[in-house]
């Protein structure tokens, strides 16, 4: 059985467990660097980047102004081309479209293609309750399957596991989905894929019914495209006499030309390779070659809400390369399961909000705290997304959902206090000079020092611990600023 | 409502009364390339190809046959699309073969439509010489015959050459992973060796 994200707990508890576990740091420490590294020489290749970027930006930002438009275009293409085209308002819809499709067609079971938009909404859950079984087919999303595990990365959702955890899981787990993994398999990555060669293989050839995502979808020709490594795309979107796709709204591109960009960001800056092994296009049915049955399901689920977001609107332009993953210090530490979603990392902790809304609950609440806003994410974010500046507006609307709270946050508290002791200088004085008596006694014992060789405080108790087990507080002078003016300038 | 009209309705909303913005799309990526052809590109394309860890040939047009039959380095059986103008020996046509008979196949010959000299990539559009998608994909060795004048300098060139709706693959190498560790695998699902043949004059 799968499991599923919901219920998780608030970043900050599910990062401190993560953090405890230094095969999964190491893990991840190995491989965000490599591809890291591979990016980096991808991206240097290609004088025209920043212009690249720029259009990318632009094409997003153009379609997501007239996305209803580029909707119903993209609508009547597939249509005129032998499609069926469904709208799903949320999750249930879209999956109870896609039962309804296997069920038409009399099948127990679905090969499917990596896709972010079926994670998000629960698909495989959704099926297996209408009793039908869905075969993920990417290697990785395999990985997670039979090890009943959840994604941690956009593109490499078994990015927390290393080669020798993949050998047992597949030793253990392959024989009860399908064909066992060879007796005398082992570590080596070529014989892995190998064994999920063989494993996957007879599913491809006896699929009835395929379901994928899409990449990109062309409003203007109505052509769906497929990004992916291994083949396994190719074969779900080939071989199986009928294929759902389910795609997010804001996936549509308004004319073919734009994929002249998007083809050039994408592989680059998700692998970090120059083309991705496989890319498939398709526009409808075509006739004696491949799917004859072809559904695409335009999915809501959260969309149109981002989209009414101002700030956060510019999230909706995010192609899901996971660049901002694989750059950001906090990914990097704690890994993909901490977020708590389908979408981990920087694009994480805004898309997670946008979509579901501040203030659904505290496990979405506390996403946009999840960074140390070092703007990396945005620099290496091929569609020029501004991470950090949706972040810090996802924490003030977090802030303000909860000022009519019975119980204020202690963040909120002391705020307050600092605001009533800053708001009259009569109480400043004061509280200074309460500071410079406390910093005397308590800077004594301390032997931390903070950068700059100021003397630091140690962990506070009680409520001060919440600050201080993760930063340093300088001890408060003995003489305040405004005494010393007073002193040294006042006599004159 | 539809969920349709409650979709659309939801996206008219999101902007709210004003107008929308009129957002101009920047194509300053574009620049002068080389003419498809081009001998610095054919240099590119064969050096970013085996980049990849496939195999090229470069041959005069008399000698396609040969270097065909040398690529497929006794693979049997195997299979040939409709519309492939070559005499490859023993091969078997492609009339409809069901997924056991590819499966079964060892190698597939194909032209190609175009091939994209900066990524290292090749464009099939699966007409005649090319055949239906499966037939590329479910073999494991991948011959493709391509033309000099095919080699186009980068994707933007590519794009404007191509027909949308037709089916395309685009293939740049072997099938591959790099989902254990990051570190590149050759073949998975897709053809694990991946030949080019490239003709010219």
């Amino acid at each position: 059985m799968s499991r599923t994200f919901v219920g998780m707990p608030p970043f900050p508890d599910a990062a401190r467990a993560a953090l405890a576990d230094s095969q999964l740091r190491a893990n991840l420490a190995r491989a965000t660097a490599t591809i890291r590294s591979k990016r980096a020489a991808a991206v240097g290749e290609v004088e025209a980047w920043e212009a690249l970027r720029e259009a990318g930006a632009a094409i997003k930002d153009a379609t997501l102004a007239r996305l209803d438009e580029h909707l119903l275009d993209l609508e009547r293409a597939l249509t005129a081309r032998g499609a069926t085209v469904h709208w799903a308002r949320d999750a249930a819809e879209a999956a109870a479209i896609v039962i309804d499709v296997a069920r038409a067609h009399g099948v127990d079971e679905v090969v499917k293609v990596k896709s972010m938009a079926t994670q998000e909404i629960d698909l495989n859950a959704r099926l297996a309750e209408a009793g039908i079984a869905a075969w993920e087919t990417d290697l990785a999303e395999l990985i997670v399957q039979l090890g009943e595990d959840l994604p941690s990365h956009i593109l490499v959702p078994a990015i927390h596991r290393n080669r020798a955890e993949i050998r047992d899981i597949f030793r253990t787990r392959m024989a009860a989905a399908g064909r066992p993994a060879p007796q005398d398999l082992t570590d080596d990555p070529a014989q892995l894929a190998e064994a999920a060669r063989l494993h996957l293989r007879e599913k491809f050839l006896r699929a009835k019914v395929a379901v994928s995502g899409a990449n990109f979808a062309v409003a203007e020709t109505g052509t769906l495209v497929v990004v992916e490594s291994e083949g396994n795309g190719r074969m779900c979107l080939t071989l199986p006499e009928v294929l759902v796709s389910v795609v997010g709204v804001e996936k549509v591109v308004p004319t073919y030309r734009d994929l002249e960009v998007f083809l050039q960001l994408l592989p680059r800056s998700s692998t970090g390779e120059r083309m991705n092994p496989y890319t498939s296009m398709w526009t409808g049915v075509t006739p004696g070659d491949g799917p004859q049955e072809v559904h695409v399901v335009l999915l809501d689920s959260g969309r149109t809400r981002a989209l009414a977001d101002e700030v956060g609107r510019q999230v909706l332009r995010c192609i899901r390369c996971s660049a901002c993953l694989n750059v950001c210090p906090v990914y990097e530490r704690v890994g993909g399961h901490a977020y708590g979603s389908v979408y981990p990392g920087p694009i994480g902790a805004i898309l997670g909000p946008l979509l579901k809304g501040v203030g659904s609950d505290e496990q979405v609440d506390s996403l946009p705290f999840a960074s140390s806003l070092c703007g990396a994410c945005y620099e290496v974010c091929p569609v020029k997304i501004d991470i950090p500046s949706v972040l810090v507006d996802l924490r003030a609307q977090v802030v303000d959902h909860h000022r009519g709270d019975r119980v204020p946050k202690a963040e909120a508290v002391a705020m307050k206090a600092a605001g009533w002791a800053l708001g009259d200088a009569r109480r400043l004085g004061v509280a200074e000079a309460v500071a410079g008596v406390g910093g005397r006694v308590l800077g004594r014992p301390s032997r931390r020092a903070a950068p700059g060789g100021r003397v630091a405080l140690g962990r506070l108790p009680w409520l001060g611990e919440r600050w201080t087990q993760a930063r340093d507080l300088p001890v408060p002078p003995a003489r305040s600023f405004r005494r010393w003016w007073s002193e040294e300038r006042g006599r004159r | 409502m539809s969920a349709r009209e409650d979709i659309l309705a939801a996206v008219a909303a999101a902007y709210g009364s004003g107008p929308r913005p009129d957002v101009a799309v920047p194509r300053g990526y574009l620049a002068d390339r080389p003419a498809p052809g081009d001998p610095a590109l054919l240099d590119l394309f064969v050096e970013r190809v085996e980049d990849y860890g496939a195999r090229v040939t470069r041959c005069a047009p008399l000698e396609v046959r040969h270097a065909v039959i040398r690529a497929l380095a006794g693979a049997a059986p195997v299979v040939i699309p409709p519309g492939l103008d070559l005499d490859v020996p023993a091969a078997l046509l492609d009339e409809g073969l069901a997924h056991e008979a590819l499966d079964a196949a060892d190698a597939v010959v194909t032209t190609g439509t175009l091939a994209i000299a900066e990524t290292g990539t090749i464009v099939l559009t699966h007409g005649a010489g090319q055949g239906r998608r499966a037939l590329t994909l479910v073999p494991d060795l991948h011959v493709c015959i391509l033309d000099a004048a095919q080699v186009v300098a980068d994707v933007p060139a590519a794009i404007a050459r191509l027909d949308p709706t037709l089916p395309q693959t685009w293939i740049s190498g072997p099938s591959a992973t790099s989902d254990i560790e990051l570190s590149r695998v050759a073949g998975v699902h897709g053809p694990r060796s991946l030949q080019v043949v490239l003709v010219s004059p």
